[in-house]
């Protein structure tokens, strides 16, 4: 790959022969503001608000213009900021832009190049035309198409991502729609609810249902783990608010599975928070259970271990491992049967 | 995996069998079907239930359960047949060529097709020739071709496969397990097998004892492999095994022959339990302890292609469920040891020195290194694939392998055959999964897939409950029909505990690695109205 060299807002920064503008500017940590352009997808140049000022002259999409040596890149001048306002003073003249009752309020990159260009209400000149709402054929995910902007990302998202082309688009010009399959309802359609459209709307058009607890976005914590599931190892950020209840996950596109989920990565974990958790140690007493403080429970597995063990012999008792629990939990387990107990009776589920 | 999941895009296409990909491993599925259907790579499979990866495949063989190595020595037949094999390859990394070749001479197209249920053994030969013009071709497998009493054969014919093409040691290639719990691949590496201790250092083995007893500060370790789950629950019936020590497993839901499994567990003496519910299995227990779930914990996990990746505590523990390293820890100490670890990094550390293919891997570099094993220093990069230039015995071994077919075959009184498995929406023995309301709200109850042509013979309409018994058990539940199974094959997912499979499934075992045969045992369906 041949390296190449761009001034960018009188910055020297390198670049890759094939990237374009905006790859380049990104790399080197600035800041082109996009809508459409995702860099897990392919480019789509819709929505123009990343168009940049190239070699003082003309004004050109930066996501899908190619970064060429030796060009000089202007990423925000007077004339830039008016367009981009312009821009989005359309989109915010179509459908219904509501933060309030959104639930990508603060979440929602529409908004954050609304405050970042101080754009005030749009006029509203042409007629609302009626668009689809579900919030409920879907058990996932919700949609309300007053707040799509027609990016396309969800369709290249079901395209390239998740592979199952549910999203299309339907009409033309001012009728433009989403749609799901041949125009069914989500929850009716073919998608398998991965909910990978949500995580790469940047509005909030699609959303998730709850998966436990809700909170504003700006009061979330996020912190990284990997998934229980499969085997693939998906790295997921978890989202939990103030009350400490899970909230959503998104892929991290640092794993294994470069920012995509399942629907069970994407919503199966609220198993965690199940009223029918245990909470306590159990002994079971005649026949029933009945809570037990952590010294007794443990003394009574001890002791018992090794009455067993004196009696029988090291043999006669056996370890079920878990190939849920952590590398350190196995290796410890193990252990525990081979140096303490005194046998290799331990296994888990690889052949299960 | 002996590969990576990047290296998707490398591969000119892929062979996937036994592995219902989009719906087990959904996100490693999806990038194979982004190579197929955006980006025209190959790609063919071989499955009896007519997976969605078979709607892109350029060539599907929809196979009779259990009939894995014939349809692999079919391909490699021709493969030898023609000249269409690599030949360089096999000259110089190989051996056991030429005994190979004897045996798959009598695997014709026509031969394997009659085994395997087909009817366009004319497609063989043509899935051959494409499989060698792959320039690489990866083969993805899973328990599609390891629950079988020729588990270890079936192992050993898709390594047969890849050798003859060429296609180990180079990324893009190789033999890819896709391994179906997070943290399978771990427990293996972490010696949780009753054969060896960490990094598959075997037990029966005097320099490697010698090694463990100086590591761990013990004396008379044994030497004696231990029983494999199965093995377990057959001797606590036979009166030899007295107390087992569960950890986040649910045998009632998981193993063969669930009426067998509770007639173990009755006979112990003394069972504990260690998990997040009141499992299937916990009922059973003596002692069941409560323990942190994943979110609540720390560690490190190792995924199918060997990373080894980090868990960070997202929530507080649930109560007062803790930790199951400390709760390990804490018998140990109770039992007379003086175990001091005070945090996972402690243990990882520990397991740094025992297991050489970890030795190079640090909590520190895997927070910002994507680190495969084997990883023997910390200045290594860590191993993106295996077997490049050698294989770790030298020479690669082909294997002569025969078809034989499963333990049970089907008669007048089981007709049918039952294959099991998992689905998208649910995972395992559904602990989680039925437990997290939007999967249980998606997917509520099981079902048995009965093929059209069956459901009309059985005068059986889709939705209604239906008996489906084998020698082990009976259960009821309802028929989802569709042409997904084969004709005179059904298929019932094990999640769920109201109609649980497994109450139907054999426990014959492969006799090498005692793996249960899941994938395959005879039943009948009967109308109950």
């Amino acid at each position: 790959m041949e390296e190449i060299t761009l001034l960018i807002d009188g910055r020297e920064v390198k670049g890759q022969q094939g990237q374009t503008i905006i790859e380049v500017a990104r790399t080197n940590g600035i800041n082109i503001p996009s809508l459409c352009y995702h860099p897990r997808i392919s480019k789509t140049g819709a929505c123009r608000i990343c168009l940049v000022r190239v070699n003082n002259r003309m004004l050109r999409p930066a996501c899908v213009e190619p970064a060429i040596n030796g060009m000089t890149v202007v990423t925000e001048d007077e004339d830039i900021v008016s367009m981009r306002k312009w821009i989005l003073e359309l989109l915010l003249s179509d459908g219904d832009h509501n933060c309030l009752y959104c639930d990508a309020d603060g979440d929602c990159e529409l908004q954050s190049l609304v405050k970042r260009y101080g754009v005030q209400e749009a006029k509203k000149e042409e007629p609302k035309r009626e668009r689809a709402v579900d919030n409920e054929s879907s058990r996932a995910i919700k949609r309300n198409e007053y707040r799509c902007i027609l990016c396309q990302r969800c369709v290249k998202t079901c395209k390239e991502i998740q592979v199952s082309n549910v999203w299309g688009f339907s009409e033309r010009g001012f009728e433009t729609r989403l749609i799901a399959d041949d125009d069914q309802k989500i929850g009716e359609s073919s998608c398998v609810e991965c909910g990978q459209c949500v995580q790469m709307c940047p509005t909030g058009a699609l959303t998730y249902q709850t998966v436990l607890g809700r909170g504003a976005n700006w009061e979330l914590k996020k912190e990284s783990s990997i998934c229980i599931y499969c085997g693939v190892g998906c790295k997921i950020d978890f989202y939990t608010n103030r009350e400490g209840l899970l909230v959503k996950t998104l892929g991290n596109y640092e794993g294994p599975n470069e920012g995509h989920l399942c629907v069970k990565g994407r919503f199966g974990f609220d198993f965690v928070q199940n009223k029918k958790r245990l909470t306590k140690p159990l002994i079971k007493r005649n026949g029933a259970f009945e809570e037990a403080s952590w010294d007794e429970a443990l003394d009574l597995v001890a002791s018992r271990f090794t009455e067993i063990k004196t009696k029988y012999g090291s043999d006669s008792i056996a370890a079920l491992s878990s190939a849920k629990c952590t590398n350190e939990e196995n290796y410890l387990m193990q252990k525990f049967m081979r140096a303490v107990i005194g046998t290799n009776n331990v296994d888990h589920c690889a052949r299960l | 995996m002996t590969n990576s999941i990047r290296e998707i895009p490398l591969s000119a296409g892929f062979l996937v069998i036994g592995s219902n990909t989009t719906e087990n491993h959904p996100v490693l599925g999806s990038m194979i079907k982004n190579a197929v259907i955006n980006n025209g790579k190959k790609l063919v499979v071989a499955d009896p239930r007519r997976i969605e990866l078979a709607k892109y495949a350029d060539h599907y063989f929809q196979i009779k359960p259990g009939t894995n190595i014939a349809i692999l020595n079919g391909f490699m037949h021709v493969l030898i047949k023609e000249g269409l094999y690599d030949k360089t390859f096999v000259e110089t990394r190989t051996e056991g060529f030429q005994e190979l070749a004897r045996t798959l001479e009598k695997y014709t197209p026509e031969y394997v097709a009659e085994i395997c249920g087909l009817d366009n053994p004319e497609d063989i030969p043509k899935a051959a020739r494409l499989m060698a013009g792959l320039k690489p071709m990866a083969l993805y497998y899973s328990m599609g071709i390891t629950q079988f009493v020729s588990g270890v054969n079936g192992v050993k014919s898709t390594a047969n496969l890849q050798m003859l093409l060429g296609n180990m040691g180079v990324p893009g290639g190789g033999v890819n397990p896709l391994r179906g719990q997070n943290n399978v691949q771990g427990a293996c590496d972490m010696g949780a097998l009753p054969v060896s201790y960490p990094a598959y250092q075997p037990v029966a083995n005097e320099e490697n004892k010698a090694k463990f007893e100086k590591a761990w500060g013990v004396a008379g370790l044994s030497a004696k492999p231990g029983l494999t789950i199965v093995e377990m629950f057959n001797a606590a019936i036979g009166g030899q095994l007295k107390a087992v020590y569960e950890m986040g497993e649910n045998p009632v839901m998981s193993d063969p022959n669930q009426h067998h499994v509770i007639e173990a567990l009755k006979a112990l003496e003394f069972l504990v339990v260690q998990d997040i519910f009141l499992t299937e299995t916990a009922q059973y227990a003596d002692v069941v302890l409560p323990a942190c779930a994943f979110l609540e914990k720390e560690g490190s996990v190792t995924n199918t292609e060997r990373r080894v990746q980090p868990m960070h505590k997202v929530l507080p523990p649930w109560g007062d469920a803790r930790d199951d390293w400390w709760i390990i820890t804490q018998i140990a100490n109770r039992m007379g040891e003086k175990w001091d670890y005070k945090k996972p990094e402690d243990i990882f550390e520990e397991i740094r020195k025992v297991a050489p293919s970890y030795a190079g891997i640090t909590y520190e570099r895997i927070e910002k290194e994507l680190i495969q094993w084997p990883c023997p220093a910390t200045d290594h990069p860590g191993t993106q694939y295996l077997h490049k230039d050698k294989f770790s015995r030298g020479l690669g071994l082909f294997t002569a392998i025969d078809y034989t077919p499963p333990a049970e075959g089907t008669d007048a009184e089981y007709p049918m055959i039952l294959t099991t498995g998992r689905m998208l929406e649910h995972f395992h023995t559904g602990t989680m999964t039925r437990n997290s309301r939007i999967l249980d709200e998606l997917v509520p109850e099981g079902f048995v897939e009965i093929n059209p042509n069956d459901a009309s013979n059985y005068n059986i309409t889709d939705g209604e409950v239906v008996s489906v018994s084998s020698r082990r058990g009976s259960i009821r539940i309802k028929a989802k029909v569709t042409d997904k199974p084969k004709p005179n094959v059904v298929f019932i997912p094990f999640h769920f505990y109201e109609a649980a499979a497994n109450v139907l499934t054999n426990d014959a075992l492969d006799p090498g690695c005692k793996i249960p045969e899941y994938k395959v045992c005879s039943c009948k369906i009967e109308k109950i109205a």
